[in-house]
């Protein structure tokens, strides 16, 4: 034991396991009864109980291992409970000992997620799943990026956990012939645990708690099935986005767009890294939409090298990431390209074709119809729809930004400021 | 665990059972689906049902007995037959399910079977 932490420093550690942790631990804590709502019962508990005794005894040294040993007490105190236990209960026992945490070698994650993944799940929820069960997001946020109301996806939540609990799903790495039918929504999740850490939820604390997460898994995968072109494509994506992570915020912790970011202060080894892995894609001849994306990354760090940013090819290759995948956010992407590439009409016209009710609390299309506006030169549109952005930012340095771009935008007597654009590619 | 496969089947399967330029045909498909499920030695039990016209269903409501002909839903796929298997895992039932002929011309159903309750035990 470490001598005893002040409340605060015992608050943060542990916080910092339950969110580095939390899916290994439900993953060792469903494998043997597949039941995810007991096991995040009894890790709550756990935590509730870390919080009681870790300011008084101080934090253990393995964190983690204290807090599985807490929450299967609690298991198995419910199972005798609910009188379940028999003459098995020997040989249960024997098991549950056998699963304490094995360091780094551990892949108990990437089975959970195929599990979340199984094709007997509801096709919308298998996302979600993986982000709340292998990666700890709250179904309030989760329903927020997938743009449904909170009591419908925590109903979904819940009702898929029932179905893992009870339809007898295989808790493995699923043969490789049913690998790749479901792996789409495991790269999903994957991409979606990352966009949230991106956003916002990794702190000044634990600046890669969520993104280093979804990279670490990338690459699980990436080993796990190297014939696969998507897995690549993602991991090159999140790389690309990575490597210019100092860049984005100035020495004030203030938000800097893409296009004003200092190159030199990009990580150079993660770019190269994510270029060779998406050559390595490319030669598998099916171009999907992790690719895409990744090659949308791959023109921008190439502004500072050639000095431009390449519409032409930007347009190209958002037309196939359509294609592939049609999403709100590949359509706003496109639609910025087509204004900044001059037509800021046509570019408008696609914004306001896209779903009102589904853009309308959705802060990247305000973003973007206010730059577009202003493209257009319609000032008190761009002016109106960036007020829109604000009030549906939660980030405080990106709100800052908008907010000075809004008094530019506000103040500019007929010439607008085209500069600013925001990162709405990522 | 176990599992019942609920193997629905097309009125034109049903038809099939009993026509001659077909019925051969018909039933060893099915023999080959029992035979190797036997083999494998996951049944626990499991039957073939006559057609739906010989059946007969019953309702009871407010203490007044009706007694109906024939399965009440006019649906296109019908229950043809069902096995108990004791499998590892839905995955193991689901391949076996894929095997059964009228996976191909109907559905096969797959559902856990409740364990049974601690008192009968």
């Amino acid at each position: 034991m470490t001598t005893p932490s002040t409340i605060e420093g015992v608050d943060r550690a542990a916080e910092r396991v339950a969110r580095s942790s939390y899916g290994k631990l439900i993953a060792i804590l469903t494998r043997r009864d597949k039941d995810i709502a007991a096991a995040e019962d009894a890790l709550s508990e756990a935590l509730v109980a870390a919080l009681q005794r870790w300011p008084v005894d101080g934090v253990p040294n393995n964190p983690e291992a204290w807090l599985i040993t807490a929450a299967r007490n609690r298991l198995k105190n419910r199972a005798r409970a609910h009188g379940i236990q028999r003459a098995a209960e020997p040989e249960i026992q024997r098991r549950l000992d056998e699963l304490a945490p094995h360091g780094d070698q551990f892949d108990e994650r990437l089975s959970l997620m195929f599990l979340c993944a199984h094709p007997a799940i509801d096709i919308a929820v298998r996302t979600p799943l993986i982000l709340q069960v292998v990666l700890g997001i709250d179904a309030g946020r989760i329903a927020r990026a997938f743009l449904v109301e909170p009591t419908a996806m925590s109903q979904r939540l819940v009702r898929a956990k029932a179905r893992i609990r009870d339809a007898g799903l295989r808790y493995a790495l699923p043969e490789a012939g049913d690998m790749p039918e479901r792996l789409g929504a495991v790269l999903d999740a994957i991409y979606a645990a990352f966009g949230q850490g991106w956003d916002r939820l990794d702190g000044l604390d634990t600046p890669d708690a969520l993104t280093g997460e979804a990279i670490w898994l990338a690459r699980l995968i990436v080993q796990l099935m190297p014939d696969q072109p998507e897995p690549k494509g993602l991991l090159a994506l999140m790389l690309y986005c990575a490597a210019r992570q100092t860049a984005r915020r100035d020495g004030k912790g203030r938000f800097v767009p893409l296009d004003q970011q200092d190159p030199r202060l990009w990580d150079r080894n993660l770019i190269i890294e994510a270029e060779g892995l998406l050559m390595t894609a490319a030669r598998a001849g099916t171009f999907g939409r992790f690719q895409c994306e990744a090659a949308i990354q791959s023109v921008h760090i190439q502004r500072p090298i050639t000095g431009a940013l390449n519409l032409a090819a930007l347009r190209t290759i958002y037309d196939l990431l359509i294609d592939r995948a049609d999403s709100i956010a590949a359509r706003i992407g496109r639609a910025v390209v087509i204004a900044e590439a001059g037509d800021p009409t046509a570019a408008l016209a696609e914004l306001d074709t896209l779903p009102l009710a589904r853009v309308r609390a959705h802060q990247p299309w305000w973003v973007a119809r206010s730059h577009v506006s202003a493209l257009a030169g319609l000032r008190d549109d761009a002016v109106a729809s960036i007020q829109e952005a604000i009030a549906l930012t939660e980030d405080e340095a990106v709100r800052a930004h908008l907010i000075e771009r809004h008094e530019r935008l506000a103040g500019a007597a007929g010439s607008l400021d085209a500069n600013h654009r925001t990162d709405t590619a990522i | 665990m176990q599992f019942m496969l609920i193997l629905r089947e097309t009125h034109d399967d049903f038809a099939r059972r009993a026509d001659p330029a077909q019925s051969a045909d018909y039933w060893g498909g099915w023999n080959a689906f029992i035979e190797a499920m036997a083999q494998s030695g996951i049944v626990v039990k499991g039957d073939g049902l006559q057609a739906p016209h010989t059946s007969t269903t019953v309702r009871v409501r407010d203490g007044n007995r009706t007694v109906e002909d024939g399965p009440f839903a006019d649906t296109k796929e019908q229950l043809g037959g069902y096995f108990i298997v004791d499998v590892p895992d839905l995955d193991t039932a689901i391949d076996w399910a894929a095997k059964a002929p009228s996976a191909r011309t109907a559905s096969v159903e797959v559902r856990p079977v409740l364990p049974p309750m601690p008192s009968s035990q």
